[in-house]
């Protein structure tokens, strides 16, 4: 088995209203993958169908290789649930603990893993007071290390680190860092892309409950450079001669902004135009950000 | 079984949110205003008037019945405000799907918050009963007959509240849900109480309306096959006795109430097993 995650046209509606439309993806063993989307986009729905808390309308998918409302394999994935609302009454370990059991982890497992995942997510000192007293932030990282209580293969966090301080996501940043290194794949669902940026392998947008774009996050970001070409006249027979490189061309009066793939191509396209005689003012090379990136995919299908 | 852990998890809640401890003082402070007031009127009956032992064990009787329809009625409070939220509640506060996403089956959930309840429910009552119980003992060396029935049946009672509050709360909010449980409750109550008074009239209508609230909510007629359990005969004959049971429940009305357990955590079953959270 190589996929973690495969889903096969998965949709889900509630009423009239379709959350998820077509969802069909695969995610690896190992991967790190990014879920990205606006808000309302079916981000939450698609993670609430694969941990079997919303049954799909159509469509099947297996986590772990296990078709969906496969109880055993929930030992298997740590999940961080948006919000991150728990048992408040709970004292920190003892929640762990809880939850531990409910892992089906022996009294050894337990007694062993609490402690070093309390520390991990530096808790160690709160252990024994209620989450009712816990700041958001305090929560959010018992949450997390509920997450990793089952040393899991698949881990599934739900907008991780929206409303954290800095502290909060860099800590959310070095765990997926760290889980990335131990080979467990972890499907990250979030729309702050500072922090996909830095954390996936591959993301997919999804907007109105469809993937409109999956791609490898170095491939996107780095591959891809913005041209601004500033000329003395615009003709047809230069946009033509462009399009060749690109066909995300955009006129602005007398200055051009192209898309290209590789970077490789910046000398032969400025002798080219030069060669047109049209008089070259000005050409800018820029990185694209995902943010950039993002608003265009989703701006692009609306 | 997982189920367990949930039963532990729900028992902790309760005895955290301090309901438990609650109610049980209230209910304590109940049985210490029983014992006072039981005391002075017992000293003044015995006292005054030469009655024989038989008549005074009535009277006694009449007083403990009396007793036991508070604590009947302060458990069905306690049945319904501690369990109404705690399905819906944690579907509604998200914090079922820290719970539903680990390896335990939805049935395992439902069913462990369940027997936490029913089991503090018992609890309750076999303590607060027991206490009325032996209140009476001291004060005028009187055991009812049939009192362990007696305590059983009333636990059946709640179960029977606990079950409806649990079907509710698998699809309604936590507010909609206490409203219809109080309002069934309500029904079947003065359901009840028409049946007793087309009893003594000899109306048939009217017990025949009875027993429909009956099958709607098995509550009150529990209540009276648990009072009649303990009453003499002679008692239970008596016409103008608030308590009385004029009309007794047949022993169906209690297979009855077990089965109606049974099918209404079944629907909750299914329902809670089908729905997103």
């Amino acid at each position: 088995m190589t996929n973690v995650i495969e889903t096969h046209h998965l949709r889900k509606e509630y009423g009239d209203k379709v959350a998820v439309a077509d969802l069909t993806l695969q995610i690896e063993r190992g991967e790190v993958f990014g879920f990205l989307g606006p808000n309302g986009a079916g981000k939450t729905t698609v993670v609430k169908m694969l941990l079997g808390l919303a049954a799909p309308t159509a469509g099947t998918a297996q986590v772990l290789g296990r078709p969906l409302g496969d109880t055993s394999i929930r030992a298997r994935i740590g999940f961080l649930p948006e919000h991150f609302r728990f048992h408040e009454w709970l004292q920190g370990a003892e929640f762990l603990d809880l939850h531990g059991q409910l892992l089906g982890l022996t009294a050894g497992q337990r007694a062993k893993r609490i402690p070093r995942l309390l520390n991990l997510v530096e808790l160690g000192d709160a252990a024994g007071r209620r989450l009712s007293t816990f700041s958001k932030g305090m929560l959010q990282r018992i949450g997390l290390a509920q997450a990793l209580l089952p040393d899991p293969d698949l881990v599934i966090l739900d907008e991780p680190t929206s409303g954290l301080d800095p502290l909060g996501r860099r800590l959310v940043r070095d765990v997926i860092h760290q889980l990335k290194a131990a080979g467990t794949a972890v499907f990250l669902n979030s729309h702050l892309l500072s922090e996909v940026e830095v954390t996936c392998d591959r993301v997919a947008f999804i907007k109105e409950g469809r993937i409109v774009r999956t791609a490898r996050l170095g491939a996107l970001v780095e591959g891809l450079t913005e041209v601004v070409l500033q000329v003395g006249q615009v003709t047809p027979e230069l946009l033509e001669g462009l399009r060749r490189w690109s066909q995300d061309l955009r006129v602005d009066g007398r200055r051009i902004t192209m898309t290209i793939q590789d970077e490789e191509i910046l000398p032969h396209l400025s002798q080219w135009v030069v060669d047109q005689r049209v008089g070259l003012y000005a050409l800018t090379p820029q990185q694209i950000s995902l943010e950039e990136l993002f608003v265009r995919v989703v701006e692009a299908q609306a | 079984m997982r189920m367990w852990v949930i039963v532990r998890l729900t028992a902790r809640e309760v005895q955290r949110r301090k309901l438990l401890w609650m109610a049980l003082a209230l209910g304590f402070v109940f049985v210490a205003l029983f014992a006072v007031g039981f005391h002075f009127i017992y000293q003044e009956i015995t006292g005054q008037v030469a009655v024989g032992r038989s008549e005074l064990n009535i009277f006694v009787n009449f007083f403990l019945t009396a007793g036991l329809y508070v604590i009947n009625f302060l458990s069905v409070m306690m049945a319904v405000l501690t369990s109404v939220g705690t399905v819906s509640g944690e579907i509604a506060s998200h914090t079922i799907q820290s719970l539903a996403t680990k390896p335990v089956h939805r049935w395992e959930i439902l069913l462990g918050k369940w027997t936490a309840y029913a089991g503090m429910l018992a609890v309750y009552m076999a303590c607060l009963s027991g206490g009325l119980l032996l209140v009476v003992y001291l004060i005028a060396d009187y055991t009812p007959q049939n009192w362990l029935g007696t305590i059983g049946f009333l636990a059946l009672e709640g179960w029977v509240i606990l079950a409806v509050s649990f079907l509710g709360g698998t699809f309604l909010s936590t507010v909609a849900n206490g409203v219809l449980a109080f309002m069934l409750y309500g029904i079947a109550f003065v359901g009840g109480w028409v049946e007793q008074i087309g009893s003594l009239m000899q109306n048939e209508a009217a017990v025949n309306i009875g027993i429909v609230t009956s099958l709607l909510l098995p509550s009150e007629a529990i209540w009276r096959r648990a009072a009649s359990l303990m009453q003499p005969a002679l008692i239970r004959s008596l016409p103008s006795n608030p308590f009385g049971t004029a009309s007794v429940p047949s022993p169906a009305m209690v297979v009855y109430a077990g089965l109606y357990i049974v099918v209404l955590l079944t629907v909750a079953l299914w329902v809670f097993g089908r729905r997103d959270l």
